[in-house]
């Protein structure tokens, strides 16, 4: 069954890092719901000791599995709820209409993300609520460097992805079912209620792929408004219109992950479409909504000047030179055990070449250390956010402007 | 002159090819052997039929089912003892998974009295109750399909990967990189695979190949493009290939269209098993019962449906050689 949510559940703490949604070198942040020992240890312990004291004759082995190496059966109507985004067809078919995907989902069965289930005819969500990873990590974490510096988020997942990424760090919460990893019953106002308690002036929706739990991630923001507590999300950008503009417009920020900038990659490597995602940011851009871009950087596969070229252009013309870009390291994971990690080189040239085309705000990260995890005026060049690893150390933007040139620096500076 | 017996370095190391080669065989497949008696060089697939399966009435007779199994298994394997042909296959000792498919809910899961035919035959053959198990994905669904959960005892074992997890290590082939229910993994030595004869919206039909998703954690990442070449890899998995021993596909009821869920109205009594240890030859010929059955209905074929089922050829090709789908190489015996 599931447990309420409480600072002594034991929901999987994702790889940690710089680059949420990504790929990154492990960095532990604050958890929320990690104690010295929570009710899962306690019951482990207890049954190691129960099975070396020799109690355990008295259990029924299951094929000398131990029990409490699986997850519980959960209570599924708890978490269930009908899906915002489908439309009905004929014979009690649907169609998903909340990414580009579109995926035509007969009775009994679950889409492409694997959290939301037709089930006569209607399409339910089944990952309201339901919480399988959080967090007490810096904004900067997201990473969203214009966002609130210095301040912490309170970030939550569910289980589900619409894309599969071969590099992805937190597989075994993305590409999975939810009854197949732990969670944690988190209803909204509770979430709201935690981040406040924990000192988080912010909701951060990220880990996994929060489009696959649009309608939490609104009614959490929701709750989180109504207390004061603002949201960001952290997604692959791959949402139909319709659900971006109704779900991410609750948002206070958002951050994007541009996974390359050819469709060959996005099919070969995402397994989706980099139109789509495209799209997204200009939509986000008309909303004016805060947005950051990650672009992470995989020897090889996206790593070509003239994709770094590509990119900056479009970004420059289309969202504007404002808009911040991390070019991120990569890190052996999942299904591309295989490449190495990113050389720091490769990511001063796709920095060099974006500042080149005129972008702004260019940033390299998971490299801690780098001056370019850095904030500098465009103007007069002088350091205006300083950052070391995750923690912003140095912050000297005044009401949004360079306190040396007084030149506008974009973003949230400000609760 | 060499003398009789002597052998050169040539013939030498040409026994020794040919032992290898036979050894190989015969320790992976060599169950493969029995089929393949009367029809060199092809793939067997049974299909054993029975218009009185359910006598008057609405289920399946449990002696008649047993009845056509029997006929299925010693034609298959060229015996004349219902028992015979489960020996060939599995030795006292193993453990026996049974891969049944319980996703079409009461209507158009795999058929308990097959299971319980099976069941028998495994245990005249050497097999205790215990050391059969079978599973699906999922406890609940089959519960609500009629089976009894159990995973204790002297009984037949009962019980989904819900209730023991999957592997936490991935293990890939192709464009597939997923985690294996440790039912497989971990506590069956062979597997026999049970399928149900069913159309699919996506993969266009599914039976033998498309089950093995039931062993996977992440279906759901492979239906795109029509299950292809997903299914083929999946199939391709070592563990997977290795435990595999037979595919016994229920075409008792079947579906012709609205798969691959429970929809009364494209259902049909076939009172059929279609057997084979070639699965890609299986559907291949399942596929063909069901293109029938739409011409039947006056329903277009799957082709023109734009969702022919090319997993199939990908299952066949020269990256997987899951077995053939040339019907040239198909002996398809009915009986």
């Amino acid at each position: 069954m599931p447990r309420e949510f409480d600072a002594g559940a034991d929901a999987k703490l994702p790889s940690a890092g710089a680059a949420e949604g990504e790929n990154s070198a492990v960095q532990v942040e604050r958890s929320p719901l990690s104690s010295p020992l929570d009710r899962r240890l306690f019951f482990k312990c207890a049954l190691a000791s129960g099975a070396a004291l020799g109690f355990c004759e008295f259990a029924q082995p299951l094929l000398a599995i131990p029990a409490w190496a699986v997850p519980q059966k959960q209570d599924d109507s708890r978490f269930t709820v009908e899906a915002k985004f489908y439309q009905k067809l004929q014979n009690k078919k649907i169609k998903c209409k909340l990414c580009p995907r579109e995926c035509a989902v007969g009775d009994r069965e679950r889409g492409y993300c694997g959290v939301r289930e037709n089930r006569g005819g209607i399409y339910y969500s089944l990952v309201h609520s339901r919480v399988c990873a959080a967090h007490i990590d810096p904004i900067e974490k997201k990473p969203l460097f214009h966002y609130l510096p210095g301040t912490l988020a309170f970030s939550l997942a569910t289980a589900g992805c619409n894309v599969n990424c071969k590099f992805c760090q937190n597989w075994d919460i993305s590409q999975v079912r939810p009854e197949q990893v732990p969670a944690d019953y988190a209803p909204p106002k509770l979430v709201a209620e935690l981040a406040k308690q924990h000192g988080c002036p912010t909701i951060a929706y990220t880990y996994s792929e929060p489009v696959v739990f649009s309608e939490y991630l609104m009614d959490a923001a929701d709750a989180g408004h109504a207390a004061g507590i603002r949201s960001v999300v952290v997604s692959n950008g791959y949402i139909q219109e319709e659900a971006l503009k109704t779900a991410y417009g609750k948002m206070d920020a958002v951050k994007i992950d541009l996974k390359a900038f050819t469709e060959s990659y996005y099919k070969d490597v995402v397994v989706g479409e980099l139109k789509p995602v495209l799209d997204s940011l200009v939509t986000l851009r008309k909303m004016n909504k805060w947005t950051e871009i990650v672009y992470l950087v995989v020897p090889t596969l996206n790593d070509s000047d003239s994709e770094f070229r590509g990119l900056a252009r479009w970004v420059k013309t289309n969202l504007g030179a404002d808009v911040p870009i991390h070019f991120t390291q990569f890190h052996p994971e999942y299904l591309l055990k295989n490449l190495p990690i990113t050389p720091v080189p490769t990511l001063e040239r796709a920095k060099a070449i974006a500042d080149a085309e005129g972008l702004h705000y260019v940033y390299i990260g998971n490299v801690p250390g780098h001056p370019a995890q850095n904030t500098y005026c465009p103007k007069c060049h002088r350091m205006l956010v300083e950052r070391v690893g995750l923690t912003a150390t140095k912050m000297l933007i005044r009401k949004g402007n360079c306190p040396f040139c007084q030149q506008p620096i974009p973003g949230v500076w400000h609760a | 002159m060499r003398q009789r017996g002597d052998a050169s370095r040539r013939d030498f190391l040409k026994k020794c090819i040919t032992g290898a080669a036979v050894l190989r065989v015969t320790g992976k497949m060599g169950l493969l052997e029995a089929t393949e008696q009367g029809a060199p060089g092809k793939s067997r697939v049974v299909i054993a039929r029975d218009a009185m399966l359910r006598g008057a009435g609405t289920t399946v007779d449990s002696h008649r089912v047993l009845n056509l199994l029997d006929r299925a298994m010693r034609t298959l394997f060229d015996r004349d003892n219902p028992v015979e042909p489960w020996k060939k296959l599995v030795r006292p000792g193993e453990i026996v998974g049974l891969k049944v498919n319980a996703l079409g809910g009461r209507g158009l899961s795999t058929n308990l009295q097959l299971v319980e035919a099976i069941c028998e035959r495994l245990q005249e053959a050497g097999i205790r109750a215990s050391d059969i198990v079978v599973w699906d994905r999922d406890s609940d669904e089959l519960e609500h399909v009629g089976f009894h959960i159990s995973a204790a005892g002297n009984r037949v074992q009962c019980f989904g990967t819900d209730r023991v997890d999957y592997e936490e290590e991935l293990v890939t082939f192709g464009s597939v990189g997923s985690r294996l229910s440790k039912i497989l993994t971990r506590h069956c030595d062979a597997l026999i695979n049970v399928p149900v004869l069913k159309d699919h919206d996506g993969a266009g039909v599914t039976m033998a190949l498309k089950n093995m998703y039931g062993v996977i954690h992440n279906p759901n990442k492979y239906h795109p493009n029509g299950c292809n070449p997903y299914i083929a890899d999946v199939n391709m998995l070592p563990e997977i290939r290795a435990k595999m021993r037979l595919t016994i596909c229920d075409a008792t009821t079947a579906s012709y269209e609205g798969g691959p869920g429970y929809k009364p109205e494209y259902n049909w009594k076939n009172n059929a098993l279609i057997v084979s240890q070639d699965p890609v030859a299986l559907d291949y010929t399942g596929w063909q019962i069901i293109e029938r059955k739409r011409a039947e209905k006056g329903l277009k074929t799957l082709e023109a449906d734009g969702r022919a089922p090319r997993y199939i050829a990908t299952a066949a090709d020269a990256q997987h050689r899951l077995g053939t789908n040339d019907p040239k190489r198909i002996a398809v015996v009915e009986v």
